[in-house]
């Protein structure tokens, strides 16, 4: 690069043309950064502002406690809702233990063997595999193979293997997390691995573990296609009561509105999606609250 | 006593350490009961319908008559879907990333990532309802010919959903570069658009990579909004403002009728799914062992 012999103290001036060029193509280049990013911002504003403008006035007390209607005025959520919390905390019941003692697995117990890497890099695919995969084997094991017919234990069981990986990949980073100091202080003093893994990793992972969940349980509450699979989208007017009941769910309810064409059963379908996103919104703030507290100790 | 309690207690842990096992197995067990469900059905729906038929014809029409079972249409209308989502995420996904990682101030950051964070959260069937209730009247407003349902208002809700996912994975890769080498380049001049362009973004590349294919995986496998927005039309076409049918919301559209299990028309919802399954199974794998392998470089 050839320096200029005559750098005097006005350089503003003397800047060549080539390297004003280059500086406008670095602000230009900044500028189109932050315009994406804010399309991408306002992308949030605008699906909150068309939702709450089409469902607001939808929403009542009579909307979530009336059950779905051909009338959009009578129209509700209340089994779509029961049937959500149902499969929701039957899928924790059954993917929460299971998620957590797999990590606990891979992470404290596991030998460095070729096993061990298959169950790796299995489980890192098994999270890429599109949901309504898991709705087809849901529909082949669950649903015919073991009979369990459109029951709540049916969608319940495919939620989890679902988010069994989502659990797995963020317990395992939780557990990681825990100092090996501690997990050596505690050999030093002669305990076994399940109690070393039981009084000191556990405890100090939990927070963690347990943000993880609820954040792969919100998935679980969001996702339609899997349920659809394993026929959960019927007319459902009762609420559950045992985990062998047939049920419907929020999003399934709202697919359902969405599907038809009249414009009141569209804005059935936005009054529904809030419902859905209230309940996501009051996940997401137990994991922020856990976490909070899981800091401060 | 004491012995018999120790040995006792050795049982205990060989159970357990046992039990985790089987837990961490039953991932490995779920693959090859998928792989196995889907090969199964798919062979002997291959027993009626021929290979070369399947994949290469072009008409797919399988439960009116006269029936067709080519899936071209089919994969046609995904790779429209994917095409059209990827105008729209990837390099959107990558701007937002460049931005937080390379220029953003921490509270810039603290604002955009968790905004960026609830849209990821966001369920697919929403996005599925805003690209009936907003982007496709929106579409109609812009163009002529724009179908109720076509594939561009589909493919561009499906781009806003990937987004997160791009603009998160490009940002890990973008940070994990050393700022020495950021450091090196400004310090003989370079603009931040040099920095980035010529230093940063390639020594990423990798990173960027895979999230990309990650994206377009995802893409290939969206369901719901793709159901809700694109139509239920197969149709080989490059036209985006007209209806089509995916893969996947053709799953959905023979699930929702009443379909008797053991027919042929059951059995393509497996065939078309062992496709859906092999595409994406194939592009994971490779996203990952190109993040591990990138990884390893930088860690």
């Amino acid at each position: 690069m050839k320096i200029s012999p005559s750098t005097n103290g006005d350089s503003l001036g003397h800047r060549s043309a080539s390297l004003r060029r280059r500086h406008v193509v670095a602000s230009l280049f900044k500028a189109l950064c932050i315009g994406f990013t804010l399309f991408a911002v306002s992308v949030l504003g605008l699906l909150i502002a068309q939702v709450g403008a089409d469902g607001l006035p939808w929403l009542d007390a009579q909307f979530l406690n009336n059950f779905p209607s051909r009338f959009p005025e009578k129209a509700g959520v209340k089994s779509a809702l029961y049937g959500t919390l149902w499969v929701v905390s039957l899928t924790a019941l059954i993917a929460l233990p299971m998620g957590v003692l797999a990590a606990i697995y891979l992470e404290d117990y596991a030998p460095a063997s070729r096993l061990t890497r298959v169950i790796e890099i299995n489980i890192a695919n098994l999270a890429g595999v599109p949901s309504i995969v898991y709705g087809i084997l849901g529909l082949a094991i669950f649903v015919r193979f073991f009979g369990l017919e459109r029951s709540v234990l049916a969608g319940a069981m495919t939620m989890s293997l679902l988010i069994l990986p989502v659990i797995i990949i963020s317990s395992k980073e939780a557990i990681r997390a825990v100092p090996s100091s501690i997990r050596l202080a505690a050999y030093a003093v002669g305990a076994t691995q399940w109690q070393v893994v039981r009084s000191h990793v556990l405890p100090a992972a939990i927070p963690g573990i347990l943000t993880g969940v609820i954040l792969a349980l919100s998935r679980a509450i969001g996702e339609t296609a899997p349920l659809i699979m394993i026929g959960a989208l019927t007319y459902v007017a009762f609420t559950p009561e045992g985990p062998m009941d047939e049920f419907t769910a929020l999003p399934i309810q709202i697919f359902n509105w969405a599907s038809r064409p009249q414009a009141e059963f569209h804005e059935l379908a936005a009054a529904g999606i809030i419902v859905l996103l209230a309940v996501l919104l009051t996940m997401n703030a137990l994991a922020v609250l856990i976490r909070y507290k899981g800091t401060q100790k | 006593m004491t012995l018999l309690a120790a040995s006792k207690y050795r049982w205990g842990e060989a159970i357990l350490r046992q039990l985790f096992f089987v837990c961490a197995f039953i991932s490995v067990l779920t693959t090859v009961i998928v792989i196995g469900i889907l090969a199964v059905e798919t062979s002997s729906f291959f027993e009626e319908v021929s290979v070369t038929d399947f994949l290469f014809g072009t008409e797919w029409r399988p439960l009116l008559e006269p029936k067709a079972y080519g899936i071209l249409p089919l994969l046609g209308g995904t790779m429209l879907i994917v095409v059209g989502s990827s105008i729209v995420a990837l390099p959107v996904g990558l701007a937002c990333a460049v931005y937080l990682s390379e220029y953003a101030s921490d509270r810039a950051r603290n604002i955009i990532k968790p905004v960026l964070e609830v849209l990821a959260g966001i369920p697919t069937v929403v996005y599925g309802y805003f690209a009936i209730s907003f982007v496709t009247p929106g579409l109609r407003l812009v163009f002529d010919d724009v179908q109720i349902f076509n594939a561009a208002s589909a493919a561009i809700v499906v781009g806003v959903m990937v987004l997160p996912m791009v603009a998160s994975l490009c940002d890990d890769a973008l940070r994990s570069v050393p700022s020495s080498l950021r450091e090196g380049a400004y310090s003989v001049g370079a603009t931040s658009y040099e920095v980035t362009a010529r230093v940063v973004v390639p020594a990423a590349l990798s990173g960027i990579f895979a999230a990309f294919v990650l994206a377009v995986s995802r893409a290939i496998g969206e369901t719901m909004a793709v159901t809700l927005a694109a139509g239920a039309t197969p149709n080989l076409t490059l036209n985006p403002l007209e209806s089509i049918q995916t893969m996947t919301a053709y799953i959905v559209q023979v699930s929702l009728g009443d379909t008797p299990s053991g027919g042929l028309a059951y059995k393509t919802l497996f065939a078309v799914a062992s496709v859906l399954f092999t595409i994406t199974l194939v592009m994971n794998l490779l996203a990952n062992k190109v993040m591990r392998k990138y990884q390893e470089v930088y860690e």
